[in-house]
């Protein structure tokens, strides 16, 4: 065996000049400087994390408190936390792109071509895959049990597994920073330009395995969400007694159910294409990417409302709150809720209206698109009318709230304009477009998380959130979008084309210029955010509500301590009508210690999910760098930890009645003990978590 | 669109544009694109966006207006707004809640059905003279265009007379990439060994432009090119002289010009090999015959 041979079994295709240092070193442009910039970044974070967990001792907490754990509660945090993390990077690319643009009007700017490309290639791949969607996910598994008087979710192990994998696709996303390249076909990833014909490198493979780590986890998360909606809710709380976050998060887990597997049957059919050498999307030998396109947008559509849903489940819970008052038209908000689900499938194809097929076709895609906009604006209306005759606080998730009502209408609006085929034959592909789907994306799912995030942050952690760093960080995130986005609508209609690395025409100087000012005030939001948690933590003191109702709402969430016990309830909640924890407190039903106290048995943690997850990226690596004794390893290594599991009996571990009563007794005695708050002080140190009645 | 309506359109568009930061340098951007439309498809799709605009005014206007006016008379401190905490359901209001989009979908739904058969790009122009026909092929990363015609041919750069429509049959030598005149037509797909059309017109002679707005890897920044319409004269003269350069090309040279990643200004062909255009589909797909490739196909 030669040396060549040798590196080439061990270490695949890679070289030293994979390295973005080696690069920056051996051309020494500016582009390749910042990418060896970000790489470091990477490099240097994953030391002094590295440094900090064992300097402060964490590791056996981590790995036994978070990352083993199976409790639902736990895993919904941890999902938030990837979250952040990856809407950081993200949100410093936009910046950087935003920069670019503004500076690159015949110029070359701050970044060359290929580095440009893949800048909003992993914009959009984290956005989506591993900003979003871990987010959504991690409300949602936060949320939902306790809004449906479970427990648990159906499969916790699952849910376990679901999240390291996604974890796992987004650490292959931060190691392509330092090890090689990304993609630059984008967050779609059309072929022909992702096949190996046109990009032979890495960069495509990063993008397939990351998605399909991603696209499993999801697929996972739906089931598991589905069946813990159908299966675990608490006595007496039919369907149409549900909350309407727990309607949305059952509408998007099945289209997660049902859209996902596309997208992992078109990554995978790509994969063949660049490994094996198919030929199923190439321009030769009778391949065709117009499959790929409508497998993607197959997934792509319902993917477009499985992100904005959760976000609407937000709104209607926030808006309820905040404004002390009944959620207006609940039947009309379920049957919109699934109407959009159902329409999200039947309108695909106004992803490319501009591929050629017949008018006849195009219209009747426009028409359904334009039809999903009826229960859009039914539910729009229902949370208005909300409004109407109710106590309205302007705390920071009810101002994004606000917010996302009249800045997502402004979306809906050229999302109709875009729904005519004519007009989108005009500003398809331009920056027209990449402002219509950020004014959908940005106040209909970010606002939402954030509001979200806002909302149940008292119930997860016992303390508030301070709302003065709240307001701040929402007027940044406000006028940060408007003034990032609508300059783009008056570029595209100008006909600026999306994904443009240089701009040829001075003309658009000074819109290109508002929108970096708007990418810097997002950046800000996004700051201050991270400003807000600290200053809470230390304050937190201060801001405490163990009785856990600071808001006086409605859902059994509120019915538990702040933060929770780890089995959620201390006796399963019986539930007589909507909205149960509000009418037990009308009735004189809340804060009542049960007749019986019984042992509870809860899930023991279990190693399998970070064990999947790990093996899962490591496979991953392997097969986008050809070492494929890395590959089969890490394939080897997952399924047996999964066939191992199967042998585990004691996968439950039970809580004492005694334990479970001692707890109830003293959170009783906390509720017991605190003043009721009114409303007026709700954002004070007087809310202890004990919310004023008001009938 | 009339054109004094369409002038007041811009007048406004400008206006509002002048209310804004950059009184000067900002409103330029409005001779460009769909508001500056230069023909008689991009002026209907104008048309189509403006009606569109309008009708979606009545949708967000209440929107805008309760949204605000809610949150705030209801707020905590206004002691003396009513407080119904139950109630949460009316009949009439979902009256008014639903049936007004469902009457305002129906309408757009009615100028979508009719403005997306107008506006088909495949639908010739009416006009009593013959439309000028040009194939257009998107390469890495620059545009030949082959008038069959005339059996001539240029890259970057895209002339046609004035007072006729242009058909143009469009395909790809690479990867996928969408052909946009910004004032002229909308955009269509250009795939290899596929063809699809678009069909258009200039009002009156002038310079244009064109571009891929389909991202097609690192040249993609610079893959604009000059659009001319040219008084009938000038074309016949323009036409005569490209006749005469002595640029020829074949599918060999074809196969350079593919090759050569980036060619920078316009370049002539006075001699074009006879049916190049499905010499270069046949490229990608060989052994079909282009014919049954083509998306007419998909009718």
């Amino acid at each position: 065996m030669t040396g060549s041979e040798i590196w080439t079994t061990l270490l695949g295709r890679f070289e030293w000049s994979d390295l973005p240092f080696v690069r920056a070193w051996e051309k020494g442009t500016l582009s390749e400087a910042i990418g060896a910039g970000a790489g470091g970044v990477v490099v240097v974070g994953a030391v002094l994390l590295v440094a900090l967990l064992t300097y402060k001792r964490w590791w056996k907490p981590l790995w036994s408190d978070w990352l083993t754990s199976l409790d639902h509660k736990k895993i919904g945090i941890m999902y938030i936390v990837l979250a952040f993390v990856m809407l950081s990077r993200a949100l410093i690319e936009a910046v950087l792109m935003r920069t670019q643009q503004a500076v690159a009007i015949g110029a070359p700017g701050l970044v060359g071509p290929n580095h440009f490309a893949q800048l909003f290639s992993t914009h959009g791949s984290i956005m989506v895959f591993f900003m979003a969607m871990p987010f959504l996910t991690g409300l949602i598994n936060y949320v939902v049990p306790l809004q449906i008087g479970a427990r648990d979710v159906a499969f916790p192990l699952l849910n376990s597994i679901s999240l390291m994998l996604t974890a796992g696709g987004a650490g292959l996303m931060m190691v392509s920073l330092a090890i090689g390249e990304f993609s630059t076909g984008g967050w779609s990833g059309y072929p022909p330009y992702t096949e190996a014909a046109y990009q032979p490198g890495v960069g495509p493979d990063y993008w397939i395995w990351a998605i399909t780590l991603s696209s499993i986890g999801s697929t996972l998360v739906g089931m598991n969400i589905a069946v813990t909606i159908f299966k675990k809710r608490c006595p007496g709380l039919k369907l149409m007694r549900m909350p309407l976050f727990c309607w949305t998060s059952l509408c998007t887990s099945i289209l997660m159910i049902f859209a996902m597997p596309p997208l992992t049957v078109a990554t995978l059919m790509l994969a063949l294409d660049r490994y094996l050498g198919y030929h199923f999307f190439t321009n030769d030998l009778g391949g065709n990417m117009m499959i790929y396109i409508d497998l993607f947008w197959l997934f792509g559509h319902p993917e477009v409302y499985i992100l904005i849903l959760p976000a609407f489940g937000v709104y209607s819970e926030v808006i309820s709150a905040f404004s002390s008052k009944e959620l207006y038209g609940y039947v009309s908000l379920v049957i919109a809720t699934m109407a959009i689900a159902v329409l999200s499938f039947t309108v695909w194809l106004h992803h490319f209206f501009t591929m050629g097929q017949s008018a006849d076709i195009n219209a009747v895609f426009g028409i359904a698109t334009m039809t999903i906009g009826i229960p859009t604006g039914v539910k729009v209306y229902d949370w208005i009318w909300t409004m109407f005759r109710g106590e309205v606080r302007l705390t920071p998730p009810m101002l994004f709230s606000l917010a996302f009502i009249v800045t997502f209408v402004l979306g809906g609006f050229t999302g109709i304009l875009l729904a005519m085929p004519p007009v989108d034959f005009v500003v398809h592909n331009t920056v027209f477009l990449v402002a219509h789907f950020h004014n959908m994306l940005i106040p209909g799912l970010l606002y939402g998380m954030i509001a979200g995030y806002q909302y149940w942050f008292p119930k997860a952690f016992g303390f508030r959130l301070n709302e003065r760093w709240g307001t701040v960080s929402f007027v940044c995130w406000v006028s940060g979008f408007y003034l990032a986005f609508m300059p783009l609508y008056v570029l595209g209609l100008a006909g600026l084309a999306r994904r443009t690395q240089e701009i040829l025409e001075p003309d658009f100087r000074p819109w290109l210029l508002v929108a970096l000012l708007g990418a810097f005030l997002l950046l800000a939001g996004l700051a201050t955010l991270f400003v807000q948690l600290y200053v809470s933590v230390r304050q937190r003191d201060q801001h405490r509500v163990p009785v856990g109702d600071p808001w006086g709402a409605r859902s059994l969430e509120w019915s538990v301590a702040a933060p929770p016990p780890e089995y959620n309830f201390a006796t399963i909640p019986h539930v007589g009508r909507r909205d149960p924890w509000h009418w037990r407190k009308a009735n004189g039903g809340a804060y009542k210690p049960a007749d019986h106290y019984r042992d509870i048995a809860m899930p023991r943690n279990s190693m399998v999910g970070p064990v999947v997850g790990l093996s899962g990226a490591v496979c991953a690596f392997g097969l986008v760098w050809h070492i494929w004794w890395m590959a089969a390893f890490g394939l080897a290594v997952l399924w047996a930890a999964v066939i191992a599991r199967s042998f585990v009996r004691r996968t439950k571990r039970v809580i004492g009645a005694r334990e479970v009563e001692a707890t109830d007794r003293a959170w009783l005695a906390t509720a017991a003990a605190q003043q009721v708050h009114p409303r007026e002080l709700e954002t004070t140190s007087a809310n202890a978590g004990l919310a004023e009645l008001h009938a | 669109m009339p054109p004094s309506l369409a002038k007041a359109c811009r007048r406004v568009a400008r206006l509002s544009a002048i209310l804004g930061l950059w009184p000067l340098s900002g409103c330029a951007v409005l001779n460009h694109g769909m508001l500056a439309a230069g023909g008689p498809i991009m002026a209907q799709e104008r048309h189509l966006f403006l009606v569109v605009c309008f009708v979606m005014l009545f949708v967000i206007g209440p929107v805008l207006l309760l949204t605000p006016l809610f949150a705030w008379y209801y707020r905590l401190s206004n002691t003396k707004s009513v407080y119904r905490p139950e109630w949460a359901f009316n009949w009439p209001l979902e009256g008014f809640i639903w049936i007004p989009p469902i009457v305002i979908v129906m309408v757009l739904g009615l100028f979508l059905w009719n403005d997306t058969h107008t506006l088909d790009p495949y639908k010739p122009l009416v006009s009593d003279k013959p439309a000028t026909r040009i194939q257009a092929v998107a390469l890495d990363w620059k545009w030949l265009f082959i008038y069959p015609d005339a059996g001539v041919a240029t890259v970057n750069q895209m002339v046609f007379p004035a007072d006729r429509p242009v058909h143009l049959d469009i395909t790809s030598g690479t990867v996928m990439q969408s052909l946009l005149l910004p004032r002229l037509a909308g955009q269509i797909y250009a795939m290899a060994g596929m063809t699809t059309e678009l069909n258009l017109a200039a009002d009156h002679p002038g310079d244009f432009s064109g571009e891929n707005v389909q991202y097609s890897g690192d040249g993609f920044p610079h893959e604009h090119f000059p659009v001319r319409a040219l008084a009938p004269g000038d074309y016949a003269a323009w036409l005569a002289a490209a006749r005469a350069d002595p640029g020829r090309l074949d599918l060999a040279g074809y196969k350079r010009l593919a090759a050569a990643r980036e060619v920078s200004g316009p370049r002539l062909f006075g001699t074009v090999a006879p049916d190049l255009f499905h010499g270069i589909l046949d490229q990608t797909m060989p052994g079909v015959r282009s014919a049954d490739m083509t998306m007419k196909g998909m009718k």
